[in-house]
């Protein structure tokens, strides 16, 4: 794919990232940055009272973008190429570039799930999203994020421990990690999933393309899953945006007196589909959801093993990775140490950071 | 009229003998110490003559001159008084001078003339003995430090009167107070903590068995107030008990540093938990006069560096010397002291800064990026064993206590011995010790066991020094099953405690 994008498209989104600042005045009086960004270019060239952004448009240079780009190690694909996704040319708006990092196969991916939430996401909550991040990961459905703290990154970091894709959109450039304590996460979505942007890489987010990015997310789901969120929760405007896109939207019911389910219980109250462990996501995946569905079950079964070891498996499998974690039950933890050592000489597990166990893809 | 009395000099933790040279004779009235003294030797002089006259005896209106020899050795403390009035009342015939024959004195004096405890007297002892000197004042709440050593008759005084008169044979020396601590060789006084008191770490009780088993420096690695520390603080009570050259050189060492109030020899190894902001001299010794720094009081014991990424890099960077040679050479000026430092490493570290982890760590990358740095940075070369310290989950906290600290020191015991018969033809006694090049011939390993060596290094890219280190550990495993041969299973134990530097760095 490389750079695949024509002049056009990447002046467009020259033109955009240029004019960011203009976008995020005119957005917040009008409270509509997707009509916006459904504009032509010479309406947008308006914002902007004092021309440079005209000038610099006028002077684009397609080539140096198709370089930078490169450069970025980034591939690029626009709307008027047949690689661009179809599920995304359903938005009113849709980015005239998507930008990615990473596995190419995100854009094509099929039927994915997006799991969103609260950034000050609860214990639960991150447990959840990275539960089901894992779930859906093992049956192979590609898990979409935003990389955001709390919800999106546990969903990530989840997803990271399964086979299935992962791909984070971000609000900036496809090569900038935000936000900057999540760069290991991203480093890792890099080299196991994909990470994609409709702005040019380098490029550092406005307010405005939080939002914008949500309506890419939604876009490339077919399943928005909110995991946790406020009544007025950012989370909430991309499950409009998927409802508007005629995409299902689901919720993890939580506590109601808890202010962080506020927003996915009223989901709920509303009729989205109440959503406990990935098998409850694939009821509502139409392509998929029986080829994944063997997936989950054939990978909850693995041939060979003893039962201690598989049992040891599972518990590494449900996200217990110290010894003080895994020695429980019964189990002996000298014999814990050789089994863990067991299963990662057969390539079950992966031993991380400060001798973490986790299951490996 | 001149007179002589032989006393001791601290150098590190060494003793070297002094001569304390007193000459009285007629002429302006002056009395000078010579002979490299420092501040407190001089300042001697006036607690001297204080000192005689509170005590009834007369200061001589004379020229008195003080040397103390070998000249070049500089004499430090305030152990000089005694042995100093005991040489200007022999000068000034006030003692007969056959009675200082083959005697050694050490001592502080107060203006009253009562004789204060002084550091450094179980070395000074040994240099008595060294010497053939057969007699050995001290004050006598050092008496009984003084009499672990053998062939020294310890002579306990009170007060200057009271040393004249023992000297001249009028009185019996004092009975030293009674011992604190039990007597060397006994199985050791019950450890107020006990591995017992730690709730919900029952799992990490076999990787602790194995670090002090085989005397491995170990890597804790949790968020805080996992309960880092308080394993630490017991990994001195499963250590086995200090064998009696231990024990004289712990008390030595603690003696110099002034720690050792009780008197006696001390029998419970060493915990030392110095601060992260320590300073390099502080950590393994040094200043002027050199002191003992903490890897030197930890000696035969526990040295725990807790927060080891918050240390400075030059701490760090001076723990080599002390982790490789088992002894740190301090050089100043024209001094050169040699403190030993054979102790266990026990170093903690959160796993970032901010000590959140994974998802709820708040660090910029600069903290982390810092974190690594120090993490990966030479001390973790020498540590064999990491072992993960994750919060104990409720019901953890509620479950039975583990195996006490006795169980389990026994096991170790019993390793230890395996080990000790095994490794003395090459003069090492723990397998933590084995060096690369011994590893092939003394862990015996079979091939099936190298074999799972062998998949994890082309599967998890072990390196060759993790290879080394795995090994030992298998060993020390085997040790603890009672295993001649180094077993797959042994293999497996040690690999999951194994320190990976790759996955200390490339964390996810």
């Amino acid at each position: 794919m490389a750079v695949a994008a024509c002049d056009d498209c990447l002046r467009r989104t020259d033109l955009v990232a240029s004019l960011a600042g203009h976008i995020e005045v005119a957005w917040r009086d009008a409270g509509a940055p997707r009509r916006l960004l459904a504009q032509p270019d010479d309406v947008l060239l308006d914002l902007d009272g004092s021309r440079l952004a005209a000038r610099r448009y006028a002077r684009f240079d397609a080539a140096a973008a198709r370089r930078r780009i490169a450069e970025a190690g980034l591939e690029a694909v626009c709307l008027c190429a047949p690689g661009y996704p179809a599920r995304v040319r359903e938005l009113e708006d849709p980015p005239a570039v998507l930008h990615l990092g990473g596995d190419r196969r995100a854009l094509d991916a099929g039927e994915a799930v997006a799991l969103v939430g609260a950034r000050r996401a609860s214990p639960y909550g991150l447990e959840v999203a990275a539960r089901l991040g894992r779930e859906l990961s093992t049956a192979r459905v590609p898990v979409v994020s935003g990389m955001a703290l709390g919800v999106d990154s546990a969903a990530h970091a989840g997803a990271l421990e399964g086979a299935g894709l992962t791909i984070a959109v971000l609000a900036g450039g496809a090569d900038v990690p935000y936000p900057a304590s999540k760069r290991r996460l991203h480093a890792e979505i890099l080299r196991r999933g994909a990470v994609v942007s409709e702005l040019p890489p380098g490029f550092r987010a406005h307010r405005w393309c939080f939002v914008a990015r949500n309506r890419l997310i939604a876009a490339l789901a077919t399943v928005v899953v909110i995991v946790e969120g406020t009544a007025r929760s950012g989370s909430l405007i991309t499950a409009g945006f998927a409802a508007d896109l005629g995409r299902t939207v689901g919720a993890v019911p939580g506590q109601v007196t808890s202010r962080l389910a506020a927003g996915t219980n009223a989901l709920l109250a509303d009729g989205a589909p109440l959503i406990r462990e990935a098998a409850d996501v694939l009821d509502h995946l139409p392509g998929m959801g029986e080829t994944a569905r063997a997936e989950l079950g054939r990978s909850a079964r693995v041939s060979g093993l003893s039962r201690e070891l598989d049992e040891l498996l599972a518990a590494i499998e449900a996200g217990h990775g110290t010894l003080s974690e895994l020695a429980v039950a019964g189990r002996e933890p000298r014999a814990v140490l050789r089994g863990l050592t067991e299963l990662e000489v057969r390539g079950f597990v992966r031993r991380g950071f400060g001798g973490r166990y986790v299951r490996t893809a | 009229m001149l007179a002589r009395v032989a006393s001791f000099a601290i150098v590190g933790v060494e003793s070297r003998r002094v001569w304390v040279e007193a000459d009285v004779r007629p002429g302006l009235p002056a009395f000078t110490v010579v002979g490299l003294a420092d501040t407190a030797v001089r300042e001697a002089r006036e607690r001297v003559r204080a000192a005689l006259v509170n005590s009834g005896f007369e200061f001589p209106l004379k020229r008195i001159t003080i040397n103390l020899a070998p000249a070049y050795l500089r004499k430090i403390g305030p152990g000089f008084d005694l042995p100093l009035a005991l040489a200007v009342l022999a000068a000034s015939e006030q003692l007969a001078a056959g009675t200082l024959t083959g005697c050694a004195v050490m001592g502080e004096l107060s203006l009253s003339g009562t004789v204060a405890p002084v550091r450094g007297v179980l070395a000074t002892a040994e240099g008595a003995r060294r010497h053939g000197l057969a007699r050995l004042v001290v004050p006598v709440a050092r008496a009984r430090e003084a009499a672990l050593v053998p062939g020294v008759s310890v002579l306990g005084v009170v007060s200057l009167p009271h040393a004249v008169a023992v000297l001249r044979g009028a009185e019996p020396p004092a009975d030293p107070p009674p011992a604190r601590e039990p007597a060397p060789g006994s199985a050791g006084p019950i450890p107020e903590i006990d591995l017992s008191d730690v709730r919900g770490h029952n799992a990490l009780i076999p990787a602790l068995e194995t670090a002090a088993a085989g005397g491995h420096n170990l890597l804790l690695h949790g968020p805080p107030g996992t309960g880092k520390t308080m394993l630490a603080r017991r990994l001195v009570t499963i250590l086995p008990p200090l064998d009696p050259t231990e024990a004289l050189e712990v008390t030595r060492v603690h003696s110099v540093a002034g720690l050792h109030a009780a008197g006696g020899l001390v029998s419970t190894r060493p915990f030392r938990s110095p601060h992260h902001t320590i300073s390099a001299s502080g950590l393994v010794g040094g200043g002027s006069p050199p002191a003992p720094g903490e890897a030197t009081l930890a000696h035969c014991g526990v040295l725990f560096l807790d927060e080891l990424s918050e240390f400075s890099r030059s701490s760090l960077e001076a723990m080599r010397q002390p982790l490789e040679d088992g002894r740190v050479v301090i050089v100043r000026g024209q001094r050169v002291v040699t403190f030993p430092t054979r102790f266990m490493l026990v170093a903690a570290t959160n796993p970032c800064p901010c000590g959140g982890g994974g998802d709820a760590c708040r660090c910029t990358a600069a903290d982390l990026a810092r974190h690594r740095r120090r993490l990966s940075g030479p001390l973790l070369d020498r540590i064999d064993l990491s072992v993960p310290v994750g919060r104990p989950s409720a019901a953890a906290l509620h479950s039975e206590a583990g195996p006490s600290s006795r169980e389990v020191r026994e096991r170790v015991v019993s390793a230890r011995e395996r080990q000790a018969h095994r490794l003395a033809p090459v003069g090492l006694t723990c397998n933590a010790q084995l060096p690369a090049g011994l590893l092939r011939d003394l862990v015996a390993a079979t091939p099936e066991a190298l074999r799972t060596l062998g998949a994890l290094h082309d599967r998890e890219g072990l390196s060759a020094r993790g290879h080394g280190r795995v090994l030992r550990v298998a060993r020390t495993v085997a040790d603890l099953a009672g295993s001649d041969r180094v077993e797959t299973e042994h293999v497996e134990e040690a690999a999951a405690l194994r320190i990976d530097h790759a996955a200390m760095v490339a964390a996810v």
